[in-house]
């Protein structure tokens, strides 16, 4: 079964959606958006790195989220932050982008980084998918209640004897595993919209945190499945048609959402 | 009041600098057993920087904050800002960090004036209900000190009141000290045990009485202050024959 690339990506779309699921919402309930896309665009060094050296791409990529991570969260705490991640952002996706044209003959390939190449999808990067996929749960599951109260309030956090800047770690480590799982399949530029765009669907559908949570998980394998076999039917590439229909499930959620609203339900 | 136990909280020759910036110097405070405490200041006189210190949110730059071992202590927040974007039930929300059998959380709200709200989302709760609402939070895990910052705000008088009549009624039957902060001059000092006067470091501290006469409390908030603390000592029948000012002061007694 695992002999059919459609399967294969299939797995992957569905692995990656499992592992945005819970991430994704704390990146919007704490608004790391952009913290995100910082991420995410270092993942491009992570791939020059890995490719001048020949280094596993998934490691590579995992070191490289981190030390972006390490550098953000250094930053957090001072006055403009949000420009501070717009210069981190856009100079290591620039930065990546030149590390990237040193490295003899990828130019051809750089799409496959920068918007995933889900078809390419082999039985060991399904392997990795799925074991960062149930790291990151397993991790966020675990630290779950204090996440939510860190977010919630810092203060009333360490006065219940959590440190929220540990807990920040968590989602930072989440984050580096999210990006190196997300690279081979929506690829550098598309992975934080697939963080970002199943919660904010989740949302108006959701009552409770871990309601949003599963919702964003469903939601995220239907996009990926219904994107995969959009992609496949009108012969578009497959990350971004993925990020397309999860779009439009997020559009269909706000207006179901308003008219529930209206109806007075 | 256990009056030769050793304090929950000690402050000794504490500065906090935030980037860079000096906000509090010199503060020497200590918190005991079943006592109640509070704090008043102008607005940018490093209250909330205090409580953040005795929580241990922030580091102090220089002098020790020292906590009794295993210290149980609860924080209620100015507010709370819930973002839209996180469901957040009041039932879930008392459930945090730790998971509470439904019974208790039942209580709890019963006792707060919120029963049956479980399932309301927090951020469509009154003013009023979300003050109620985290104190009630806050008093689940037992506390042996209940931190309190300007735990008012946002409430209409009798709401003020009915708040304080409530931490005074906790105090009494559970002996938890409680650390208030507040501008809010009117009702707090009349419970306290100690008032601190903060403006970067301690100007007087002492009885609401002595701090209410002292020329540096009068220097920061004038006769008005003073007054009010007259105010709830003798029951309204004051004068203000001094001939001062007092603005706000009518105000907020009607």
């Amino acid at each position: 079964m695992l002999d059919d690339f459609m399967v294969r990506a299939a797995l992957a779309a569905v692995g990656l959606a499992v592992a945005c699921a819970p991430l994704g919402c704390f990146v919007v309930w704490r608004r790391m958006a952009y913290f995100g896309d910082a991420t995410a665009h270092a993942a491009l060094l992570g791939v020059a790195l890995s490719l001048a050296w020949s280094l596993p791409l998934f490691g590579a990529v995992i070191v490289v989220a981190l030390a972006m991570a390490a550098l953000v969260a250094g930053l957090s705490g001072r006055q403009s932050v949000d420009t501070a991640l717009g210069v981190l952002s856009h100079g290591a996706l620039a930065a990546g982008l030149v590390a990237v044209s040193f490295v003899q003959g990828v130019r051809t390939d750089l799409n496959a980084y920068l918007f995933g190449d889900i078809l390419s999808v082999t039985r060991a990067d399904l392997a990795l998918i799925w074991a960062g996929a149930a790291a990151v749960v397993a991790l966020v599951a675990w630290r779950w209640s204090a996440l939510l109260l860190s977010t919630l309030s810092p203060e009333m956090a360490v006065a219940d004897g959590i440190r929220p800047r540990a807990e920040q770690w968590v989602l930072n480590i989440a984050l580096a595993l999210v990006v190196a799982a997300g690279i081979r399949i929506v690829g550098a530029l598309l992975v934080s919209a697939f963080l970002i765009i199943p919660a904010a669907a989740a949302r108006p559908l959701s009552r409770s945190p871990e309601a949003m949570a599963v919702a964003t998980a469903l939601i995220g394998a239907a996009a990926g499945l219904g994107g995969l076999g959009a992609a496949f039917r009108l012969d578009t590439p497959t990350g971004p048609t993925i990020v397309c229909a999860a779009a439009a499930i997020f559009a269909l959620a706000v207006l179901f959402a308003g008219g529930r609203r209206r109806a007075g339900a | 009041m256990s009056g030769g136990a050793a304090p929950l909280v000690t402050l000794s020759g504490v500065a906090v600098e935030l980037g860079g910036q000096e906000i509090l110097r010199d503060i020497d405070l200590s918190i005991r057993r079943g006592e109640i405490v509070t704090v008043v200041g102008p607005n940018g006189s490093g209250k909330t920087t205090l409580m953040r210190t005795i929580i241990g949110a922030v580091a102090p730059s220089r002098g020790q904050v020292t906590r009794a071992p295993g210290l149980r202590l609860s924080y209620v927040p100015q507010r709370l800002a819930v973002d839209p974007t996180m469901p957040m039930t009041l039932g879930r929300f008392m459930n945090l960090p730790r998971r509470r059998d439904a019974a208790t959380i039942a209580a709890a709200l019963d006792r707060a004036g919120l029963a049956g709200l479980e399932r309301r989302p927090v951020t469509g709760l009154s003013g009023g209900q979300m003050q109620r609402a985290l104190l009630a939070r806050a008093l689940l895990n037992d506390p042996e000190l209940l931190i309190l910052d300007e735990g008012t705000a946002g409430l209409d008088q009798p709401g003020v009141a009915s708040f304080y009549a409530r931490i005074e009624q906790v105090n009494a039957d559970t002996g938890c000290a409680v650390l208030m902060v507040s501008h809010d001059l009117q009702i707090v000092m009349r419970a306290s045990d100690h008032v601190v006067c903060l403006n970067r470091h301690i100007c007087c501290e002492g009885t609401p009485e002595t701090v209410s006469l002292s020329p540096a409390y009068r220097g920061l908030f004038g006769a008005a202050g003073a007054g009010s603390v007259a105010l709830y000592r003798h029951h309204h029948d004051h004068s203000h024959d001094d001939g001062l000012p007092c603005a706000g002061h009518d105000e907020d007694a009607a």
